[in-house]
Parts: structure tokens; C-alpha cells; sequence
């Protein structure tokens, strides 16, 4: 005998297992319709096969795996596909999800199916995959893809078939061992090939499944397979808890059992990749246990998948009546199901139809006393008192330090809890709220970052806008100054100049201000230079962000993401160009030079033209060919829009280039124009006001001082009805046109 | 009927809180018993006074917080903790000791803290040092053994105990003031010892009748004692608590006890026998310390909680002022619970060590 | 020895004081180096306990402004995304009493929203995407824009500068991934739900009071 470990903690609830092992297993005649869930297991859903209206056969793929953790569904029987729609599954939560309604024609025809001969001739990846396309999940549990669990990459010492089924009322895997031993021997010994023959392959079975202990033996004689009988007492079949009572062991928190070289693979399962690996049969049927009292007859059944719960009810004299839950699983672990419509699924291994004394709707919770008996009763050694306490309260730290996620919600607690409380509810609730609070930090964190990010882009671009800006002022200020410059130097000149001198050069220096103004007002070349510099470092910049976006879009991001995403980079890259070939394009800056300046400014238009069309040009070409390369569909229609796009931008540009040369020589000359006429205006000026006198100027400024000051004046009211603040500032400057206008009279006065 | 939507588990062990608490009630027979037989009608008295304020307190306190008064009047915790009391008070007390103790019990050690599950103090020991500090002379009033009484003195039966427990309805009805307690009291093992001057061990129990009468620890109270112990075992077989807390006060307080004897001298502080089976020790040790509500929480913690408050019995009897220790032992580990829960987490499975309470990030195995 | 300090009280007791006071400084000063703590100054503690969707409905451009504010004196209740969770972290950080979430900053929602854009609407005006604080709206002027939803903290600044009023704030889908179960119903409440003829009739009448 093989030394056996106590389970820690554990209850013994009433095991009720005898009303359903009466009789063999039965089954079922054809339900009117079959309602397949796509998603039956822990992983990402299976790709549809099968669109309404199909005509299927049994054992055809209705869907198949998509990515690595994911199997897919059969068709249970041959009929037609009436509707793929959202439909009610069995979950705790009720909801709806993704179905495949099946109307079976009642022929119940099998697809060519073949099984493999010997299953030693083919290489563990071929079974593996024969495993995977057979639709197999584990079918005891959670529903794992069985293939997934089976390719552990560590070296397995220890293969655990578990047929210890400890919950009440369910004895699907028991009548599985009693009639079908001979399948389940050869599964084990698939799954031992599969798992390179692992030393040691134990079947943990409690004692009270003496029949199928019976049963068993017989076929495991001169095999390395060995039988080990425990105790009942829930939760021993708990993967968890049975390798620990049969090895001794522990899976590591946070680990898996293939971690300490173990495997461990349910009787249901293994009897499913028997039938999947021998015979060539999809995982398209169970064994189902009937049971509770408001059922007349308890029994198991080979069941289709999607068989409607209610049909299973029915064909066993259910009096709803009397029935006051409905659940799918074993009383410890089942969820309540609000609707007997919904389907059996991959994972449904008993449905309890218990009457209201079987399984009483529990009384009012009654307040903690901390006695310890859930302690007693927890087989993760948890302190499910303390973790009530917390969860209640909502200490989400402490109850993480309590070990929370280590709880396996067997319900063990609950069971014992003389104070009625319901204890798994709140370790559920509870974990449920950590891990939404821990998505939603995830969240948080990248939502702080992509803030900040913008932040530090916005002062970078704030700091670039000053530099840009603090650059023309001084670009003016040099600019001013070199006009002053000129000034004196001509002035400097005119004293050689003949009798005219002083007011000539008065008035030369009047034209060349001006002149410096015009020739600051063309010498924007510069600034423009500068915008389009702005425009090429706003463009990289964007398209760093894009790029940037596409990066942390990374795996996750759908294809319609990336498509966009893509899209919004090329976008930016074409821009980005753009605005290089705009800098390029844009002349050379020497505000020194006016004449040059003006030239630039005639010839540019058109050039700037002309360089614009061939960049189009260029850009036509490159999009042309990017448009052959690409293979995405979406990429293409997105680069052909802006193919149009630039196409058009290049008709554009041409046309304007033809109406160029008349409309830039237009241009330019009507600048000159300005700068012509404000050179004449001013030269006017000054030779009117060098051939005055003295007096008749002097006459004329007192008659402009008093129109400034009557001006000022009207102002100066104006801002005091107003109460304006310039108030001031008005006073004074009206008081100095007064004053300036007091000392030109005096001097009119003494000069005449 | 509607399909009903619950959580998992749905089957249920039959037993309830009441269940548990009624266990409880039953195991303190023996002890109830004893304590009558060897001290007259007086606990039985007690235990009744008690139980009825204990209830109407209980109801008073459920009105003023709204709450379902029959809902929790039913689940026994008042009760429990009103016997507890009446049968730590000493018998023939006057009527008001039980009613002032258990209204402390009940109202102030359990409600004013948030009602049963949230009282950090055990409310019986509350309501039973609140006396002990206030009322001195009556706390220590202990009426001796029945065999002990001298001749001329018959034991008072039930109704003369109601006479002298109820002093003013004696009066109403016979006019006279008729018996008092202070023609019964004795000194109780643990007194004797505690004023126990130049006689060694040996001597004193050939002396005193308490102790030449008895087996162990004094006539009367090794009985007592015995009883309360079955009714312990009784709810250890029933799993109503663990055996860890009362184990380990026993077993510490015997090692304390043992240490100190000192071959029986004259200072000597008692013998093992003696600490065991004289005054609350077993009464303590299986119905105060297994309060699950005020103990430590895990099995580890309790180990320690039991051994500490072992200790604290033999340190406060030994060399404190009073000569029992019990209440002021657990009240003081009542303290202590909370600390020492945070170090002694069970280890989980599948994790190396095990971890602290306020231990901050899950650090894994 | 003792002569020696009996004799001169005074210096003996100086000495001692200053012979004491060199000591417990020492140890004093080693302490402070060797156990000094190192924790994130209290600004980052606070952000990150803040909801990050940038709102702004606290008056502050942003959470960590808000962060820094709390750091010096502000109310801990104008978060209304973070709700009486983040108010009751806070509280708990800064060990003060937890208040109420202040209604004039909003109110507290249970449904998560996501911005979303009706696209044929949209004339590609970009002024979403300047308001965006997280930059979760793509698009360029006069190009249709389009909200990455995984990005949206649902801060609703967008809609306000929509000059066409095309975005929509619409909750998200709780699909069977985020379904959880609900904490179980306090006693109390489990007692008003019973049915007549469940518990015994006394306790109707004081359950009826107590509701």
C-alpha cells in the first residue's frame, strides 16, 4: 500500500450519491434543438465555421481553436444551423453569450471520422494536435484546453489521474470507471506516452467508489498504473488537494502542478481523448449525473453537448413545483441557474434539482463569533474568519496579505459556518474587486503616463515657441539697428551734398526709414523660414507620437487599431515631407540686401511652385509604389485616398504655377508698388518741408499739434467717462502736446 | 417557485451558532452542579439573576439599535455569557453584584463595542473584575464548603439563600433582617495560601480543614474543578473549540507552578495540583479562554494566547493582591489577541512561510 | 570615587547631563541615519492613488496638480471618478477622518464611460484632440477623428470643445469578463427580505420598525 496524506481541513457533507448509481448509463432521445456556447473553456473563443442555414453532420467542426489556449466546438448530431445568436449560458453571472443553434434532422449522421491505429506511431505533437482539434477541455473543472495542460515543458515525474469526484450528489465519473474502465486504462496510457512516460501514474479514488475501484483493477494488472484509495472528504478532488494527499507535496503559490513534475488529468477527460485518439470522435457528448429530489428519477446520461437542461428534467419527472434551485455542478461548487433552458456544456457534470428540504434556502446570517471551525475546514490553511472579517470591511491589503487568491472557493467554510455566512460570496465579491482595482491601476498608470508625456510635449513645444520668438525680436532689433546704421551713414554722406545739406539730408533720412520698413516688411523671408521650420519639427514630432501610439498599441491592439494607427503615421510622414521640401524651397534669408530680398520675393512664388509640384511628384511615385507593396487591404484603400489626395494637390499646384508668372509678377510688382509709393509719399514730404520756411513749417506743425492735441483731448473725455485707466497716460500725453504746442507758437511768435 | 440565483456552497451543516452555544450551557452542567453541592443554592441564584438581566439587557439594547430582537435573543450568546458570569461570582452574593456585573457584561463589554463578534474583552470577566474592583468585600465573600460548616449551623437552603441574597424581600415579607452571608464565608484554598505565614505546605494541609478534608486542592473546589474540566472535554469531543488555548494554560501554568514550589517551604506559592484544581482555574481554561470571539484566531496564536494567560494566573496569583487571577489574565490577553494574530498566520498551501498580517505586497512563496 | 562626587555636586551633575546628553545623541543621531525612511515623497503616493483620468473636476489640470494641492492643504473630496474608494485610500494614507465626496466638484458614477465620436458627423476640426489630456484621439484637420477606446479615461473634456456636438459619452459594455459577484446582503437585510411566517411574528413587528 502506498502511503496515502491527510487532506488538511476538509468537511464530510452527506454524500447522496447513492440515488443516481442505480441504474447504467442512459441515454437521451433527441432534444428538439441544440444550443452549442462557442466559448465553453478558459481561453480566447474559437473561429466560426458555420453561418446560419448550414447543414452539418455529426462530429463536423463548428468552430476551430484560434491561438494557442482555445479548442474549438462540434456539431453533437447532424441537422441544420438555425441561428447563431446571443443566447443565455450556463455562468453564475446569467448572462448571454455567443451560441450556435443546431435543429437536429434526427438522422444522427456521422462525418468521416477515423481513429489512429496505434497510437505509439504517431509523435505526441500529432496526438496533441489530434487533441486540440477534438474540441477537449478538462472536464471536470474549469474546462481547460486539455492539449495546453498536456504539453507541459518541464520534465513530468508524476502523472495524477483524478476519479475522486468528492463533491455530493455527482457519481458521472464513478459510472464512467464502472462501465467503461477498459477506455479509460487506454486513455491513461495515451496520456502517459504523451507525457514521456512519466514514472509514476496514480488514480486517486476515495473509498466510496468501491465498485469502480473493482472495476478498474482488473485492467491496470502488469501496467505501472496504480490505484490508490483515500478517505472521502470533500474537497480531496480539488487538484490541488490530490496531489498533495497523494504525493505529499504542494503546488507553489502562484505555480503550476507541472512546476513539481506533476500532471494531473480527469477520468472524464481521459476517457474523452480515448474516444477522440482511438476512434477519431470530437468531444461532442458527457456523462451528466441527473440527481436531486425534485427529479423523479436520478440518474446519469450520456449527454449531447447543448442538450437544453430542461430536456434533461423533463425525460426524469421534474416537478418544478417543488424544486427551489437549480444546479449545474455538485451542491458545494455548482452555480444556480436561472433558466432551464440553458444548455450542457463541455464542463456539466451534474445537474441537482434538490427540493427546498434537501438543500433549504439558507436563514439570515447570523454575526461572526470567530470559532474557527471554517479554519478547521479550510484545506488552504486560509483564516477564512480573518478574510471575512476584511472582506466586509473592504481591507483589500490585508486580505492580500491573508492570502485571498490562495482560497479555491471549495465552499468548505460556507459549509461549516455555524453562523450561516456566506463565506465564498464574499471571498468572490472580494476578488472580483481586487482584480477590477488592479485593471484599473493598470489603467491609471498608463493614463499617467501618456498625461505626462503630453505634458513634457507641450512644455517642449511652449519652450520652442518662446525660442522661436525671442529669435525674430532680436532677427527686428538687428534689423533696426542696421537701419539706423544706414541713416547715419548717409547722413555722414550728405554733408559733401551741395546747398540743400541739412533738409535734404532731413529728408533723405525720412526715405530711408521708410525704405528700411519696406525692406523689413519683405524681409519676412527669414520668418517664414522660420514657420516652415516650426511646420518640420511639429510634423517629426507628430509622427514620433504616432509611431509611438503604434508602439504601445503593440500586441494587444486590434488589426483595426494598428490599421488606423498606420494610416495616422503615414499621414505624418507625408506631412513631414511636406514641410521639409516647403524649407527647402524657402529662399535664403539676407535682409541686408533689399533689392535681393525683392527679387527672391518676385522669383519665389513661382519657384517655390515649381519645387512644390516636384516634391508632389515625388511623393505621387513613392505612395505608387508603396500602394504595389502593400498587402493589407485597409493599408491599400488608405494609401490610394491619399494617393488621390495628392494627385489632386499636384493639379492644383500646376495650375497655379500657369497662372504664376502673371499673377507673381502682379504681385510683386504691386509690393513694389507700396514700397514705390511710400518712398515717393515720404520724398514728397520732405521736399515740401525742405522748400518751406521756417515759419510756414513751424505754421504747419502748430496746425498738426493742434489737431493731435484736440485729438488727445476728445480722448482724455472719452477715457474719463469711462474711468479707463489709461487715464493717466492720456492726462501726460495731452499736457506734452500742450506744452510742445505752447513752445512752437512762442517760437512762430518770435520768429515773425 | 422562481429558480432561486445563489452562491456556492449550497448544502449546509445543520449546526448554528444557538447550536454552539447551547453545547456550551449543557457542558456547564457538571460544574453547576458541583458548586451547588459543596455551596449551596447560591450559584444556582446567581445563575439565574443573571440570565434574566443578561436577557432583558440583550432585548433593550437590540430595541434601542433596531435591530430584530427575537433574532438575536435566539442565538443563546447572551445567555452563555450571563451563566459564565453567575457562575464565577461567589455564591450568596447580594442580589445587585450578579445585576450590576451582567449589565456590564451585557451593555458595556458586548454592545458598546458593536454587539457579539466585535467585543475585544471577554464580557463575562469584564462584568466579573468591574465587581471584583468596585466591591471587594462582597467579591470575596465565599461561602465555605458544606462539610465544612460548623455543627451548630445548618447550609442554607434555596429559600434561606433567596432570603440572603435578596436581603430588602426578606425584610418586605418577615420584617427582620434574617441571616447574612458573613455566617457562611470561609477563606477559599487560594486565600489561605496567599496568607499563609512560617507553616510549610505539608503542615497547613494537616491543619486547615479545607485542605485535610480534600484530595488535592481543598475540599469543594478540586470538585468543582473536576466538573468543569468534563464539561471541557465534553465540548472538546464535541469540536466546539480546539484544543489548543486550554492545553496550553494548563500545561504553562502547571510548569509555573511547578517551578515556584520549591519542595512545599513555608513561602511556597502551591503546589501544580493546587493551581489546577483551585479557584477559576479550570472554569478559565475551557469555557473563558475558548471564547473564540476574544482569542487569538489561529491555532498557532492560541497556543500562545493559552500559554501566556497560563503564566499571567500564576504570576497574578502568586504576587498580586488578589488572590485569583483568571479575569485579570484573560482581560489582559485580551489585549494581546490582536498581535498576536498578526504573527501567527497559518502557513497557506503552496506557500513556503507563513506571513504576517499586515504584511504589504504578495510577495509569493 | 563617590567622596570625589560628593564633594562637587554641582560639576559631577554637569558632567553626568553632558555625559548623557553626548550619548543619547549619538545613539539619536545613528538612528537617524540607519533607519531613515525612504518612502516616495507624498505627492507621488497621492497620485497614485488618484483615478488618472485628468479630468480636471477638482479645478486642477490634471491629478497630479491635485496630488500636489492635497500635499499642501487641500480637501481630499473633489474626486468625483475616484468616488469614496480613492477618498477613503487617501484618508487612509494621510490618516485622517474619510469625508464625502464633494458634490460640487460632480457626482460619483458607478458606469465607466468611454468618449465616442459619430464619425459621419465629425468635420475633423481637431479641438477634441487638443482637449484630450491622455492624447486618446487620433486624427488630423479636416480628417475624421476617432477615440482609441483603451486609452479613454472618460474624462468628458472633449465634448464640451466639439463645435458640431458629435461625441457621446457612452458607458462600456460589461461584458462576462468584468461580471463579479456582489457582497452578500447584510443581516439586516436578509431579515426585512424574509417572508411573513419565516421568523417568528414578534420580530416582524421590530423588523418593520428597523425599516
Amino acid at each position: 500500500m502506498r502511503k496515502v496524506w491527510d487532506l488538511i481541513g476538509g468537511v464530510h457533507p452527506p454524500e447522496n450519491k447513492h440515488q443516481s448509481v442505480q441504474d447504467s448509463i442512459g441515454t437521451l432521445p433527441l432534444p428538439e434543438k441544440l444550443v452549442i456556447p462557442l466559448n465553453q473553456h478558459i481561453g480566447a473563443p474559437p473561429k466560426l465555421l458555420v453561418s446560419a442555414g448550414d447543414i452539418v453532420l455529426k462530429g463536423q467542426p463548428l468552430a476551430e481553436p484560434k491561438g494557442m489556449v482555445s479548442v474549438g466546438v462540434h456539431a453533437p448530431t447532424s441537422g441544420q444551423i438555425s441561428e447563431i445568436s446571443d443566447y443565455p449560458i450556463p455562468h453564475p453571472s446569467g448572462m448571454s453569450a455567443r451560441c450556435i443553434t443546431l435543429i437536429p434532422d434526427g438522422k444522427d449522421q456521422w462525418i468521416e471520422h477515423k481513429g489512429v491505429d496505434n497510437f505509439r506511431d504517431k509523435t505526441p505533437e500529432e496526438l496533441l494536435d489530434i487533441i486540440r482539434s477534438s474540441g477537449i477541455t478538462g472536464l471536470g473543472g474549469a474546462g481547460f484546453p486539455s492539449a495546453v495542460k498536456l504539453s507541459a515543458r518541464q520534465p513530468i515525474s508524476t502523472l495524477i489521474i483524478n476519479a475522486t469526484e468528492c463533491e455530493p450528489y455527482i457519481t458521472a465519473d464513478d459510472m464512467l470507471m464502472q462501465e467503461r474502465p477498459e477506455a479509460i486504462v487506454e486513455g491513461i496510457k495515451i496520456l502517459s506516452y504523451l507525457l514521456g512516460e512519466p514514472d509514476e501514474i496514480l488514480i486517486g479514488i476515495e473509498d466510496n467508489k468501491p465498485k469502480a475501484y473493482e472495476a478498474l483493477e482488473p485492467y491496470l494488472e502488469g501496467t505501472n498504473i496504480e490505484l490508490v484509495e483515500f478517505t472521502t472528504r470533500y474537497p480531496s478532488g480539488g487538484e490541488k488537494q490530490l496531489i498533495q494527499i497523494l504525493t505529499g507535496k504542494e503546488v507553489p503559490n502562484g505555480g503550476l502542478p507541472a512546476d513539481i513534475g506533476i500532471v494531473c488529468q480527469n477520468v472524464g477527460t481521459t476517457h474523452a481523448i480515448q474516444r477522440a485518439i482511438v476512434h477519431g470522435e470530437p468531444l461532442i457528448s458527457r456523462v451528466t449525473t441527473v440527481t436531486g429530489k425534485a427529479c423523479a428519477t436520478n440518474r446519469n446520461y450520456q449527454t449531447l453537448i447543448g442538450t437544453p437542461i430542461s430536456h434533461l428534467l423533463e425525460q426524469n419527472g421534474f416537478n418544478q413545483s417543488q424544486c427551489s434551485r437549480l444546479v449545474m455542478g455538485g451542491p458545494m461548487m455548482g452555480f444556480t441557474l436561472e433558466n432551464s433552458e440553458i444548455p450542457v456544456i463541455k464542463t456539466t457534470n451534474c445537474i441537482l434539482a434538490p427540493t427546498e428540504d434537501e438543500l433549504p434556502t439558507p436563514p439570515p446570517a447570523q454575526p461572526c463569533i470567530r470559532c474557527g471551525m471554517c479554519a478547521e475546514a479550510c484545506p488552504a490553511s486560509l483564516l477564512p474568519q480573518q478574510l471575512f472579517w476584511y472582506a466586509q470591511s473592504q481591507n483589500y491589503e490585508r486580505l492580500e496579505a491573508h492570502s485571498l487568491f490562495d482560497c479555491i472557493e471549495c465552499g468548505a467554510c460556507s459549509y461549516i459556518c455555524p453562523s450561516n455566512i456566506p463565506l465564498v460570496q464574499y471571498y468572490r465579491a472580494s476578488k472580483g474587486e481586487i482584480r477590477k482595482l488592479a485593471a484599473e491601476k493598470v489603467n491609471a498608470d498608463r493614463a499617467r503616463q501618456r498625461f505626462e508625456f503630453q505634458k513634457a510635449r507641450k512644455e517642449k513645444e511652449e519652450a520652442e515657441k518662446t525660442a522661436k520668438r525671442e529669435a525674430r525680436k532680436k532677427a527686428a532689433e538687428q534689423a533696426r539697428a542696421k537701419a539706423a546704421e544706414n541713416a547715419t551713414a548717409s547722413t555722414e554722406d550728405s554733408p559733401v551734398a551741395t546747398s540743400a545739406t541739412a533738409k535734404s539730408s532731413a529728408a533723405d533720412d525720412i526715405i530711408k526709414a521708410a525704405m528700411a520698413r519696406a525692406e523689413a516688411k519683405k524681409a519676412s523671408p527669414e520668418e517664414q523660414r522660420a514657420k516652415l521650420e516650426r511646420g518640420v519639427v511639429r510634423a517629426e514630432s507628430h509622427l514620433e507620437t504616432v509611431e509611438q501610439r503604434l508602439q504601445a498599441l503593440g500586441s494587444e491592439a486590434t488589426d483595426k487599431q494598428r490599421e488606423q494607427a498606420q494610416a495616422a503615421i503615414e499621414d505624418a510622414r507625408l506631412r513631414l515631407e511636406d514641410a521639409k521640401s516647403k524649407l527647402q524651397a524657402a529662399p535664403e534669408s539676407k535682409p541686408d540686401k533689399a533689392k535681393e530680398v525683392m527679387a527672391k520675393v518676385q522669383a519665389s512664388p513661382k519657384e517655390a511652385l515649381e519645387k512644390k509640384i516636384a516634391t508632389l511628384k515625388d511623393r505621387i511615385n513613392v505612395t505608387e509604389e508603396k500602394i504595389a507593396e502593400a498587402e493589407d487591404d485597409a493599408l491599400k484603400v488608405a494609401l490610394q485616398k491619399g494617393l488621390e489626395k495628392q494627385q489632386e494637390k499636384l493639379r492644383d499646384a500646376e495650375q497655379q504655377l500657369k497662372d504664376a508668372p502673371t499673377e507673381s509678377t502682379t504681385a510683386s510688382t504691386k509690393t513694389e508698388d507700396a514700397a514705390a509709393t511710400a518712398i515717393a509719399k515720404a520724398q514728397a514730404k520732405a521736399a515740401a518741408q525742405a522748400s518751406m520756411s521756417d515759419e510756414e513749417k513751424l505754421r504747419a506743425s502748430i496746425t498738426s499739434l493742434q489737431a493731435r492735441l484736440k485729438k488727445a483731448q476728445e480722448r482724455l473725455v472719452a477715457a474719463e467717462e469711462e474711468g479707463s485707466e489709461h487715464i493717466d497716460a492720456l492726462r501726460t500725453g495731452a499736457e506734452k502736446l500742450q506744452a510742445k504746442l505752447t513752445s512752437a507758437e512762442t517760437e512762430l511768435s518770435e520768429l515773425s | 417557485m422562481a429558480l432561486l440565483k445563489l452562491t456556492s456552497p449550497h448544502a449546509h451543516t445543520a449546526q448554528s451558532t444557538a447550536d454552539v452555544m447551547k453545547l456550551v450551557l449543557l457542558a456547564t452542567i457538571p460544574g453547576l452542579v458541583a458548586l451547588t453541592v459543596f455551596f449551596g443554592w447560591g450559584t444556582i441564584i446567581n445563575v439565574l439573576i443573571t440570565s434574566a438581566v443578561a436577557l432583558i439587557c440583550e432585548a433593550s439594547v437590540m430595541r434601542l439599535r433596531k435591530r430584530p430582537v427575537m433574532f438575536y435573543l435566539k442565538d443563546n450568546s447572551a445567555l452563555v455569557t450571563a451563566v459564565l458570569l453567575g457562575l464565577a461570582l461567589p455564591p450568596l452574593a447580594p442580589w445587585w453584584i450578579p445585576v450590576v456585573g451582567t449589565f456590564f457584561a451585557i451593555v458595556i463589554a458586548k454592545h458598546l463595542y458593536g454587539g457579539l463578534g466585535y467585543n475585544p474583552f471577554n464580557p463575562a470577566m469584564v462584568g466579573y473584575v468591574v465587581l471584583l474592583i468596585s466591591f471587594p468585600v462582597q467579591m470575596t465573600a465565599w461561602p465555605a464548603p458544606a462539610p465544612l460548616y460548623p455543627a451548630e449551623i445548618d447550609v442554607p437552603g434555596f429559600w434561606q439563600s433567596l432570603q440572603i441574597v435578596l436581603p430588602f424581600f426578606n425584610e418586605a415579607i418577615t420584617g427582620t433582617v434574617n441571616g447574612s452571608i458573613d455566617a457562611y464565608t470561609a477563606a477559599t484554598p487560594l486565600d489561605t495560601f496567599k496568607h499563609n505565614t512560617g507553616l510549610l505546605v505539608e503542615q497547613l494541609y494537616k491543619k486547615d480543614p479545607l485542605f485535610s478534608q480534600g484530595s488535592w486542592a481543598g475540599i469543594g473546589w478540586e470538585w468543582a474543578n473536576f466538573a468543569f474540566l468534563a464539561g471541557g472535554c465534553f465540548l472538546l469531543y464535541r469540536r466546539v473549540f480546539t484544543w489548543h488555548a486550554p492545553v496550553a494554560m494548563l500545561v504553562s501554568l502547571t510548569l509555573c507552578a511547578a517551578l515556584f514550589y520549591d519542595g512545599g517551604s513555608s513561602s511556597s506559592h502551591g503546589s501544580p495540583l493546587l493551581h489546577l484544581l483551585s479557584g477559576g482555574t479550570m472554569l478559565g481554561a475551557f469555557f473563558i479562554v475558548t471564547d473564540p470571539v476574544t482569542s487569538a484566531t489561529s491555532n498557532r496564536g492560541r497556543l500562545i494566547y493559552g500559554a501566556l494567560v497560563g503564566i499571567l494566573i500564576f504570576i497574578i496569583r502568586s504576587w498580586g493582591s488578589y488572590p485569583d487571577a483568571v479575569a485579570f489574565a484573560v482581560l489582559l490577553m485580551n489585549f494581546a489577541a490582536p498581535l498576536i494574530d498578526n504573527y501567527t498566520l497559518p502557513r497557506t498551501y503552496g506557500h513556503k512561510k507563513s506571513r504576517k498580517a499586515t504584511e504589504k505586497k504578495d510577495e509569493g512563496p | 570615587m563617590f567622596e570625589l562626587i560628593a564633594q562637587h555636586p554641582i560639576p559631577a551633575a554637569l558632567v553626568a547631563l553632558g555625559g548623557l546628553a553626548i550619548i543619547f545623541g549619538a545613539v539619536l543621531g545613528f538612528a537617524a541615519i540607519k533607519f531613515k525612511v525612504e518612502g516616495d515623497p507624498i505627492v507621488e503616493q497621492l497620485d497614485s492613488l488618484l483615478p488618472q483620468t485628468q479630468c480636471g473636476q477638482c479645478g486642477y489640470p490634471g491629478c497630479r496638480p491635485y496630488a500636489e494641492a492635497i500635499a499642501n492643504g487641500d480637501t481630499i473630496n473633489k474626486c468625483p471618478p475616484g468616488g469614496q474608494t480613492t477618498i477613503n485610500a487617501i484618508a487612509d494614507l494621510l490618516d485622517v477622518e474619510a469625508p464625502t465626496l464633494d458634490e460640487e466638484h460632480g457626482e460619483e458614477s458607478d458606469t465607466r464611460t468611454v468618449a465616442y465620436i459619430r464619425e459621419d458627423e465629425c468635420i475633423g476640426c481637431t479641438k477634441c484632440i487638443q482637449a484630450c489630456p491622455v492624447d486618446a484621439i487620433l486624427g488630423a484637420a479636416k480628417l475624421m477623428h476617432t477615440v482609441i477606446v483603451s486609452e479613454c479615461t472618460g474624462c468628458d473634456l472633449c465634448v464640451e470643445p466639439c463645435p458640431v456636438d458629435c461625441i457621446d459619452m457612452l458607458p462600456v459594455d460589461k461584458g462576462l469578463a468584468d461580471w463579479k459577484w456582489d457582497l452578500p446582503p447584510s443581516a439586516e437585510e436578509q431579515i426585512k427580505a424574509l417572508r411573513p411566517g419565516d421568523i417568528i411574528a414578534s420580530d416582524q413587528d421590530s423588523g418593520d420598525q428597523a425599516a
